[in-house]
C-alpha cells in the first residue's frame, strides 16, 4: 500500500454534502471491507455524498447509482480524492 | 501417520494462500467490478443523467432533514393511527351490532327452538361463538385499515428512511441500525420481526434485536391499545378531538416501546452482550409509487384475513375454556371466580385486577384474545348484577365502558396500566417458539420471554404507586 | 382459484414482437400455488435485494409472498409451483444477496441454495436502474453455474428515469439469455417463462462469460486447489467456489471441509442458529 496520500486526498466522511469524490483505497478490514467491495465501493469508484441523517450520522452516499448509508466509523476509513469535475447524478 | 485428506487439502490451501498474499478478495472483487463496469458502459445509455432521481433526492432531503426528519416520522405514525381509529369506529360498531346482537340472538333463539340443552348452547354460543365474534369485531376493522396503510408506506420506500434516521440512536445503544427494520416488522407480528433480524450480520447485535422485538406492539396488541385509548383516554376529550387524543395515546405507547427498545438494547450491549459495533450499511431504495388498489387487496387478503384467522382459531378454544371455567363451580364460586379472587391482590399492586391477569394467562398462546377474555370474564363474573341492571350482551363501546367501570371497577389507572402491560409482557407462544428456532438457546429464549414481563411488572407497579401517592385514583 | 392463465400480452418492450411467435402464443401458465409435487425442474430466483424476486415468484405461482420496497424483505426460502407447456416447475424464492461472499444469515440461505441446491435453472432478477451493481452478483453466479437466465426487472422505472438498456448486447456480453420484464405488471413474463423452459430442456445452452481473474498466479492456485478438492470430494458441485473461499481464508468453509460437511450446506432449510457464547 502506498505510503502517503496524494495531494487532495481525504477520507469519505469529510466529503461535504453534494460533493463528489473518487475512492482511492479502503482501510476497512475483514467482513466490513468485503461488504463495501460487494456494494461496489471499490478503488476508482465515483462516490457522492447525498443526504445526512437528522442526528448527523450516518450519511447516505450515491455510488454506482445506488444510495448506501454508512456510519462515520466506516466512511472515515475510506480514502478518496476530491473530484471537482465530475458529478454522478 | 499421514494427516487425513481433508487436512492435506486445507494445508495445501493455506500454503497457496501464503504465496498469494492477503488481498485476494479485493483482487477478485475488483476484477469482477471492472468487468461489470465495462458491460454496463456498453449496454446502458442514459438520456438525461441530470434528471434521474432528482425528485427522490429532494424528498430525501426533507424526510431526513434535521428539522423535519423526526417530526415527520411522528406525524406519519399519528396519521396512520388516527385513520385507523377514526375509520374503524363505525364499522366496528356495525360489526358488533351484527355479530354480538343480531347473530348472537338468532343463534340463541335457534338453539332454543331445536331444544339444545342449556349447557351446550352456553358453551357453544356464550363461549366459543362470543369469543370469536368479539375478536372479529375488535380486530377486523382497525387491522383492515392499519395493514394497508403501513404496507403503502413500506411499498413507497419509507421504512429504510426511518432506519436511516434512527440509526444514530441505535448506535448509541450499541445496536445495529437495521434493528429498526425488524422493529417495524414487529409492529405487524413479533414472530415475523424476530425472523426479520436475519438481515443483521453480527450475532451479538442480532440477539439484541431479537430480545427487544417484543417491545414492538404487534397486531394482537394494537386492538387492546386502540380500545383502551378510545374508551378511556379519547373519551376525556371533546368529541371532535376524541379520535386524535385516542390516536395520540396509542402512538405514545408505541413510542414508549421504541424508547424501551433503545434502553434495553443499551443495557444488554453494556452488560451481557458487549462487543464491537459491526459493519453498518443500509441501502436506501428509490421511492416507488405504490400500486394502491393492489396493495389494499393483497394486504387485506394476505395479511388482515390471515391474522384474523389466527385470532379466530385461538379465540374459539379460549372461549370454551372461559365459559367452562366460569360455569363449573367449586364450592360457592366458579373456577374463574376463584382464580380472579386469588389474582386480585397482586393485580391491585400493579394497578390492574385479577380479571386482567387471568386474561394474560389465558392469552399466552396469542395476545389477540385479551380483550374478549377480559370482557367475557367481567360479564360472567358480574352476571347477577348485570342482569339486574338489564345490560345485554350486545355491547357497544358505551356499554363496554359502563360494564368495565361500574361492574369491573376499572379506573383510568386500570386502562393506562393495561396499555403499559400490553406493551410490556411476555411474547406470545408463537414468538417464543420462533425465538427458540432462531437462537436454539434456552437461555436467550428465557431472557427474551421473562425480561419484558419483569419490566412490565415493575413499570405498572411504579405507575400505580405514583398514581395512588399523588391521589390520582 | 389460482388457475388463472397468463396469456402473452402486448407489451411495449423490445421483445414484444416475439409475442406473435407460435411458441409464445400457445404458452400457457398454470399457477400451482404451494403444490410442488412431482416437479420436472427446479428454478431458483436469485438477485440483489429489492429487485422484485418475490414479485416474480408471486406472479408465477399465484402465492402471496410478502413484498416491500426495502432490502431484506425476504429472509427465508419459499417454494411454489407452476406448470408451463406441460412441465411442472418448482420455483424457489430466495432472500436477496449482494454477493456470494455474504455474511448475514438471510444471505447465507440464498448462497447455500445457489451453490449447493443445484437448481436446474437460476433466474437472476436484476434491477434495470442499478444494473452495474447487480452485474457484480450476476458475474459471480455465472462463475458457478451455466443454466442462468437474467431477468432485467423494473424496466418501467428505468424508462421513467431515462435509462435504456440494450438487452441484446447484454445477453451477448454475459453469454446467457436476458429478458426485460416489469414484474409488477406481468410484462415480459411470458418471454421469461419460455426462456426458462428452453434453458431447462436444453434447447438453449447458455455459455456464460467467466470473468478472467487477471492474475496468473491466482489462476494457477485456483486450478491446483480445484484439482485437489475434486480428488477429496468427487461429487462436490462447486469446487471452484470452494477453492476461492479457501484461498480467501474463509474459516467457516474450512471448517465444513474439515468435517466433510461441505456438501451438506445444500439441504438445510434452516439457517445456522446464532452462535454466540455470551460472556
Ligand atoms: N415499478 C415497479 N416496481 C416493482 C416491480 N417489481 C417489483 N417492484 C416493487 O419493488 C419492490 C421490491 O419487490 P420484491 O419482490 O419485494 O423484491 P425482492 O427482490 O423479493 O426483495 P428482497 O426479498 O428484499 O430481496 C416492491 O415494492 C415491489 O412492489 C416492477 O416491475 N416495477
Ligand atoms: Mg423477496
Amino acid at each position: 500500500m502506498n505510503t502517503s496520500p496524494p495531494i487532495g486526498a481525504t477520507t469519505l466522511d469529510q466529503l461535504s454534502l453534494g460533493a463528489t469524490g473518487r475512492v482511492l483505497a479502503l482501510g476497512n478490514q475483514g467482513a466490513e471491507r468485503r461488504r463495501l467491495f460487494d456494494l461496489g465501493i471499490t478503488p476508482g469508484t465515483l462516490i457522492q455524498s447525498e443526504v445526512r441523517s437528522p442526528l448527523g450520522d450516518p450519511v447516505a452516499y450515491r455510488v454506482r447509482n445506488t444510495l448506501i448509508a454508512l456510519r462515520r466509523e466506516q466512511s472515515q476509513m475510506i480514502m478518496i480524492t476530491l473530484d471537482l469535475e465530475e458529478t454522478i447524478v | 501417520m499421514t494427516p487425513a485428506p481433508q487436512e492435506q487439502l486445507l494445508n495445501a490451501a493455506a500454503a497457496l494462500r501464503r504465496d498469494l498474499g492477503p488481498d485476494l478478495h479485493d483482487r477478485v472483487s475488483e476484477a469482477i467490478y471492472t468487468e461489470a463496469t465495462q458491460i454496463a458502459n456498453r449496454t446502458i445509455s442514459t438520456d438525461s443523467r441530470q434528471a434521474a432521481f432528482r425528485l427522490d433526492r429532494t424528498v430525501d432531503q426533507l424526510v431526513t432533514s434535521r428539522l423535519w426528519g423526526f417530526p415527520l416520522m411522528l406525524l406519519l405514525l399519528m396519521a396512520v393511527f388516527w385513520a385507523t381509529i377514526a375509520g374503524a369506529n363505525v364499522p366496528s360498531r356495525m360489526l358488533a351490532d351484527l355479530l354480538l346482537g343480531t347473530v348472537y340472538n338468532a343463534l340463541h333463539a335457534g338453539a332454543a327452538a331445536i331444544g339444545t340443552p342449556v349447557w351446550l348452547s352456553g358453551l357453544l354460543i356464550d363461549g366459543v361463538y362470543l369469543a370469536t365474534a368479539w375478536v372479529v369485531s375488535v380486530m377486523l376493522p382497525p387491522m383492515a385499515i392499519f395493514f394497508p396503510l403501513f404496507t403503502l408506506l413500506e411499498d413507497l420506500g419509507y421504512l429504510p428512511r426511518v432506519a436511516f434516521n434512527l440509526d444514530r440512536l441505535f448506535k448509541g445503544a450499541g445496536a445495529h441500525g437495521k434493528q429498526s427494520l425488524s422493529m417495524m416488522m414487529g409492529w405487524g407480528c413479533n414472530a415475523a420481526g424476530v425472523v426479520a433480524t436475519r438481515i443483521i450480520d453480527s450475532p451479538r447485535e442480532r440477539l439484541i434485536a431479537i430480545i427487544t422485538n417484543n417491545f414492538s406492539i404487534c397486531n394482537g396488541r394494537w386492538p387492546t391499545l386502540i380500545l383502551m385509548g378510545t374508551l378511556f383516554i379519547g373519551a376525556t376529550a371533546p368529541p371532535a378531538l376524541a379520535s386524535f387524543v385516542a390516536a395520540a395515546s396509542v402512538v405514545t405507547v408505541a413510542v414508549i416501546g421504541i424508547f424501551t427498545t433503545l434502553l434495553v438494547s443499551a443495557l444488554l450491549s453494556r452488560t451481557v452482550l458487549t462487543g464491537e459495533a459491526s459493519t453498518f450499511s443500509l441501502e436506501l431504495p428509490p421511492y416507488r409509487p405504490p400500486q394502491v388498489l393492489r396493495t389494499l387487496y393483497t394486504s387485506l387478503i394476505g395479511r388482515t384475513l390471515i391474522v384474523l384467522w389466527r385470532a379466530i382459531t385461538m379465540a374459539a378454544p379460549a372461549g370454551a375454556v372461559i365459559w367452562l371455567s366460569s360455569n363449573i363451580m367449586i364450592g360457592d364460586a366458579s373456577i374463574a371466580a376463584h382464580l380472579v379472587n386469588a389474582l386480585n391482590p397482586f393485580g391491585w399492586w400493579l394497578g390492574l385486577n385479577g380479571v386482567i391477569l387471568l386474561a394474560y394467562l389465558v392469552a399466552i398462546p396469542a395476545n389477540e384474545i385479551i380483550i374478549p377474555t377480559i370482557l367475557m370474564l367481567t360479564l360472567t363474573l358480574n352476571r347477577s348484577q348485570l342482569a339486574q341492571a338489564g345490560v345485554m350482551l350486545e355491547l357497544d363501546n358505551n356499554l363496554v365502558y359502563q360494564t368495565l367501570t361500574q361492574f369491573g371497577g376499572w379506573t383510568m389507572l386500570t386502562a393506562v396500566n393495561l396499555m403499559l402491560f400490553s406493551l410490556l409482557h411476555n411474547p406470545c407462544g408463537t414468538t417464543i417458539l420462533t425465538i427458540w428456532n432462531e437462537t436454539k438457546s434456552a437461555k436467550w429464549t428465557a431472557v427474551s420471554t421473562l425480561l419484558p414481563l419483569l419490566l412490565g411488572i415493575i413499570v405498572t407497579f411504579v405507575t400505580a404507586a405514583v398514581a395512588r401517592l399523588v391521589g390520582w385514583v | 382459484m389460482s388457475d388463472e392463465l397468463v396469456t402473452p400480452q402486448a407489451s411495449s418492450l423490445p421483445h414484444a414482437a416475439c409475442n406473435t411467435c407460435p411458441a409464445y402464443t400457445n404458452a400457457q401458465l398454470r399457477k400451482l400455488g404451494l403444490d410442488v409435487s412431482g416437479w420436472d425442474y427446479t428454478v431458483a430466483l436469485a438477485g440483489n435485494p429489492n429487485t422484485g424476486k418475490s414479485t416474480v415468484f408471486n406472479a408465477l405461482t399465484g402465492l402471496r409472498q410478502h413484498t416491500g420496497n426495502w432490502a431484506g424483505k425476504t429472509v427465508t426460502r419459499a417454494e411454489g409451483g407452476f406448470r408451463f407447456q406441460g412441465k411442472r416447475y418448482k420455483l424457489v424464492d430466495l432472500p436477496g444477496t449482494y454477493s456470494l461472499l455474504s455474511t448475514s444469515a438471510d444471505e447465507e440461505v440464498a448462497r447455500d441454495f445457489l451453490l449447493f441446491g443445484q437448481p436446474h435453472v437460476t433466474v437472476i432478477v436484476a434491477d434495470a436502474t442499478r444494473l452495474e451493481r447487480n452485474l457484480n452478483l450476476v458475474l459471480q453466479i455465472l462463475a458457478i453455474t451455466d443454466s442462468v437466465v437474467v431477468a432485467v426487472n423494473l424496466i418501467d422505472e428505468a424508462r421513467r428515469h431515462g435509462i435504456m438498456i440494450d438487452e441484446r448486447g447484454l445477453a451477448r456480453d454475459l453469454g446467457v439469455p436476458v429478458v426485460p420484464i416489469v414484474a409488477r405488471r406481468g410484462e415480459g413474463l411470458p418471454e421469461l417463462l419460455s426462456t426458462i423452459a428452453q434453458v431447462a430442456s436444453g434447447a438453449i445452452r447458455p455459455r456464460p462469460r467467466h470473468v478472467p481473474l487477471r492474475d496468473a498466479a491466482l489462476e494457477r492456485a485456483v486450478k491446483q486447489l480445484v484439482a485437489q478438492i475434486e480428488a477429496v470430494f468427487p461429487n462436490l458441485p462447486q469446487a471452484y467456489w470452494v477453492a476461492l473461499r479457501l484461498l480467501d481464508g474463509d474459516a467457516s468453509i474450512a471448517q465444513a471441509v474439515r468435517e466433510g460437511t461441505i456438501g451438506d450446506l445444500t439441504r438445510g432449510q434452516a439457517v445456522a442458529p446464532i452462535a454466540l457464547e455470551a460472556a
